[in-house]
């Protein structure tokens, strides 16, 4: 069974279907490997073993008459923010720990009724965060070294893919989280074009920003990943109505021709020289196969973070405010109805959700929206042009995902600006909405480096292409630790 | 008295309305659009604000939106933008309510109020969309939240749409007001737009009151708010008028404050004081894309409007020979307009407007029957006003013929033959003109000596004894031969 363990998503995938292996036999590994390192790990909240193996059992019945769709059987673990019908859905709050849904979010409708889902992965609180340390249930671990973070907010996603928790998860990116904990746990991380894949169920953090997507063991799964949740939903007016290429298809093509255009900007001295050698041997890797590289500027790339941290924190002052102990979660029963919401909201959340809330609370306010909101959505607008001009040349560009490997947990926690820091290398593609992938590198410091794809509007064949050389040029071998 | 009083003063108003719009479901969700159901039996995680549930916008909402703002003679924006308006408060579950701020649907416009003799123009300044909140029920006390023990929210009308429609302040009186809210009522019905009903609370109006002062320079204004029909927008705008005249005759200051209109006391009274206004935080909603409205959209919706109350009248007045007031009359129920158009097609116009905006108007009234519900069908109207036209039943005797069609639906023809209601043959009305001179000798001749009044008792008679199907002109002009006189 070790041996399952270390198969890839699509490895298993055919293994199903070709009757080999048996959806209840992954499961049962899955819950098996979950029982065995989750204790140092915790990166579940709630662990869904039955639950995996009853709709196990169901995949199992509809692959004897054929008709399964590759996905469906492959054991996942979901981060802890998507909507999951009758499966408690915290976010990583407090606030809503009695808190379960009465419906699936949408991205998970295409695995039939509901994935084989292991649990739900851990978090920080309403993904505000880069490290997993603003969880109240505890912070997740670094499956490389157990006193390192594994990044965040969808730590506890790309934690349970490293340590093989499952064979993939979904995570969700704002503004990198799901591409820096996968570059800090050695896996891939995509995050699609905004509006690829429905927001219906994900417990909005930035509206405008908020991206569901892949955290897997290589690019073929997260291709596979993307294929089942990608696609136009009715109930999401932000979602695309763009149709979903098949996203396997030429995955192998190669890079011969494609324009690659490394970012001046993220590789700069303020990224980690290890992480700046990493990326550099990846991008003579892609020459190598046939790519033209270059260089490519975007100016306002280091803006970004500072308008990230007005629109995020504004957005999340905004849709935050629905829970008030009125309808669900947790209630502080107070005399009167403001000491009830003030109550309820102080035990709620915790200091980072508060700080966020505040800091958006004043952005928005009247006689600062000018100066600060107002402010940040030009600087996004310079962001999309920056975006635009690059594309006019190059077709991929690349970049660290984060500034630095894994840190030791802990580090960054008194100094919220150096945490925010992280996100420096990512936050640019998630206010431009592209799509943008972090495949393992290499080893920096003996931790993984995560090194960033970025591609243009709905570009995703394509940039999984590019992915897929850059992984095999960095020539990365998945391995679940520890 | 005070109206003379008022006039030493310049009243300026503005009004704004809330109109709960005529869709089958809510602003952003599927749920249906109910009054009086169960608490909370319409409800969905959209509209019960559930994490991760997603607004999608209701297209049929927009697209009365735009009927309203075209009635209106508004711009319709090519782009409209929903924006977020941050408060707290528990009939609001997601701490928000979706509105629109400073891209609304449509900007600019009038309305011309007929005002008695006169019309009055009033500006629109703005009409948007937003949804309704949901209505907290206080237990324990008359329905406030002050010394309640405990309070329940009905999710219902949660995000209902609504329209709101912003004048500008050009209305001189409470009693123009009144003519104002009552012209909007009208045309939304029209456009088919909102049942605009404000005792069922669909069309809520709050006004924004002040004096001018002497100099001509505006004076503070207040913000009277929910008042529930068109006679206590007319009293409360009145009220607030007369207690901010006597603040200024005794030399006070006006405050800028929010009151409400108690109609028991014939008062205002604060609500709260401006200083404590709410910061919104307004900011786009991120969850929905702009409305790209183009002009080949609101072009189509434009041709496929109805015709506006207004031009209704004028072609009712036009076309078939009606007074104003009587074309008025017809064009404030659409149905009856309807109908009556299908009757003055084949019956005399103003035969047609007599019957239907009298005696048929008065019968769907007592009745509280709708038009197309009613047995009566355009048909039976123009049977019935055929046979009086051509003397075959009397005027009197078709009231009694139109009491059954309405009753039975059956034809009016059937209804004379089975009860014997047609005209009295000539021959045989002059006997009984002859049987009723003989039978009263002295009023016969005090009419032939002159006096008039007394034709009237003698008509009665001859009534009476054809049991009302006398052709009461014919039998007068006879009654009047026959006594010389």
């Amino acid at each position: 069974m070790a041996d399952l363990l270390s198969l890839t998503a699509h490895e298993l995938s055919g293994k199903l279907d070709a009757g080999e292996v048996s959806v209840r036999e992954a499961a049962e590994a899955a819950n098996r490997r979950v029982e065995e390192v989750d204790g140092d790990l915790n990166s579940f909240v709630t662990t869904t073993p039955e639950l995996a193996l009853e709709r196990a059992g169901r995949v199992d019945g509809l692959l004897r008459n054929g008709g399964v769709r590759p996905w469906e059987g492959v054991p996942i673990a979901v981060k802890d923010v998507l909507s999951t019908r009758g499966v408690r859905t915290t976010c990583g709050s407090k606030i809503l720990e009695e808190f379960t849904p009465l419906y699936d979010a949408s991205a998970l409708k295409n695995f039939g009724d509901a994935p084989v889902m292991v649990g739900k992965a851990n978090m920080d609180e309403f993904a505000m965060g880069s490290s997993t340390e603003n969880s109240a249930y505890g912070p997740t671990k670094n499956p490389w070294d157990l006193n390192r973070v594994p990044g965040g907010s969808s730590g506890g996603s790309a934690a349970a893919v490293a340590a093989g928790e499952g064979w993939w998860a979904l995570g969700t990116d704002t503004g990198g989280s799901v591409r820096q904990p996968a570059a800090l746990c050695g896996i891939v991380g995509l995050k699609p074009t905004y509006g690829r894949v429905s927001r219906y169920g994900l417990i909005s953090f930035g509206s405008s920003l908020d991206c569901i997507g892949p955290m897997t063991r290589d690019v073929r799964d997260s291709a596979l990943l993307l294929q089942a949740i990608a696609g136009h939903d009715p109930r999401d007016s932000t979602s695309a109505n763009v149709e979903v290429p098949d996203y396997l298809a030429g995955l192998d093509a190669g890079v011969e021709g494609l324009r690659v255009g490394v970012v001046t900007e993220l590789m700069d001295e303020r990224i980690d020289a290890g992480v700046r050698e990493v990326v550099s041997k990846v991008a003579a890797g892609l020459e190598a196969a046939g790519a033209e590289v270059g260089e490519v500027s975007l100016p306002h790339a280091y803006y970004a973070l500072e308008a990230y941290y007005i629109i995020a924190p504004a957005e999340v002052s905004s849709n935050l405010a629905r829970f008030d102990g009125v309808r669900y979660g947790l209630r502080v029963q107070a005399d009167g109805v403001h000491e009830m919401y003030r109550k309820t909201r102080e035990a709620g959340f915790g200091a980072e959700a508060k700080r966020r809330i505040m800091l958006g609370t004043y952005a928005l306010s009247s006689g600062y929206y000018d100066a600060y909101y107002a402010q940040a959505q030009k600087v996004r607008t310079k962001i999309v042009e920056d975006f635009r001009d690059a594309y006019a040349r190059y077709d991929v560009l690349v970049s660290p995902t984060s500034p630095s490997v894994a840190f030791e947990i802990g580090a960054k926690t008194d100094d919220p600006l150096a945490m925010y820091l992280q996100d420096i290398c990512a936050v640019p593609a998630s206010l431009a909405g592209v799509p943008a992938i972090s495949i393992p590198g290499g080893l920096a410091d003996g931790l993984p480096v995560g090194v960033q794809l970025m591609g243009d509007h709905f570009t995703e064949p394509m940039l999984l292409r590019a992915a897929r050389a850059a992984e095999q040029a960095a020539g990365f071998e998945f391995a679940p630790r520890p | 008295m005070q109206t003379q009083q008022r006039r030493t003063y310049q009243a300026v108003i503005g009004l704004e309305f809330h109109v709960h719009l005529a869709t089958r479901t809510k602003m952003f969700c599927g749920c249906r659009v109910t009054y009086g159901e169960p608490p909370n039996t319409h409800t969905c995680p959209v509209c019960l604000g559930h994490p991760g549930a997603l607004p999608v916008a209701n297209e049929r909402a927009i697209e009365l939106g735009v009927m309203a703002g075209l009635a209106l003679n508004c711009d319709v924006s090519e782009r409209a933008v929903f924006a977020r308006k941050n408060y707290f408060y528990p009939d609001l579950p997601k701490g928000y309510q979706i509105s629109q701020f400073d891209e609304p649907i449509c900007l600019g416009g009038h309305l011309d109020v007929p005002f008695g003799d006169e019309t009055i123009r009033v500006g629109i300044t703005r009409l948007h969309l937003e949804e309704d909140a949901a209505k907290n029920v206080h237990v324990g006390t008359s329905g406030r939240m002050h010394g309640s023990v405990g309070s329940l929210v009905d999710f219902n009308r949660g995000g209902t749409p609504l329209m709101e429609i912003v004048t500008e302040p050009d209305i001189p009186s409470p009693e123009a007001a009144r003519a104002t809210a009552n012209h909007l009522k009208d045309i939304l019905r029209a456009i088919g737009v909102s049942e605009a009903d404000m005792e069922k609370g669909q069309l809520r109006c709050d006004a924004n009151v002040s004096i001018r002062n002497p100099d001509g320079s505006f004076g503070t204004k207040t913000e009277l708010k929910n008042m529930n029909s068109f006679r206590f927008v007319e009293k409360g705008i009145a009220a607030e008028l007369q207690r901010q005249e006597e603040i200024l005759a005794g030399g006070g200051r006006v405050e800028q404050t929010t009151l409400h209109y108690d109609p028991e006391t014939d008062e205002v009274h604060e609500l709260r004081s401006k200083e404590f206004a709410h910061d919104y935080r307004y900011f786009p909603e991120p969850d929905l894309l702009p409305l790209e409205l183009s002009a080949s959209y609101v072009g189509e919706i434009g041709e496929r409007m109805p015709e506006l109350p207004d031009a209704m009248r004028a072609r009712f007045v036009e076309r078939y020979g009606l007074s104003p007031y009587e074309a008025g009359v017809m064009v404030s129920d659409r149905e009856l307009a309807a109908f009556y158009e299908e009757v003055a097609s084949e019956a005399d116009p103003k035969q047609a407007s007599n019957w239907i905006s009298g005696d048929f108007r008065a019968l769907l009234n007592e009745s509280g029957t709708g038009v197309s519900d009613s047995k009566v069908t355009p048909g039976h109207m123009v049977e019935l006003i055929g046979l009086v036209g051509s003397g075959k039943v009397s005027r009197s005797a078709a009231r009694t013929v139109l009491d059954v069609v309405f009753k039975t639906g059956e034809r009016p023809s059937e209804v004379v033959e089975r009860e014997g209601l047609g005209s009295v043959e000539a021959d045989e009305l002059d006997g009984v003109v002859d049987g009723v001179i003989s039978s009263n000798p002295d009023e016969a001749e005090r009419v032939r000596n002159g006096d008039k009044k007394v034709v009237g008792f003698l008509m009665g008679q001859v009534m009476k004894a054809t049991r009302g199907n006398a052709d009461g002109g014919r039998a007068r002009e006879l009654l009047l031969r026959k006594l010389g006189s």
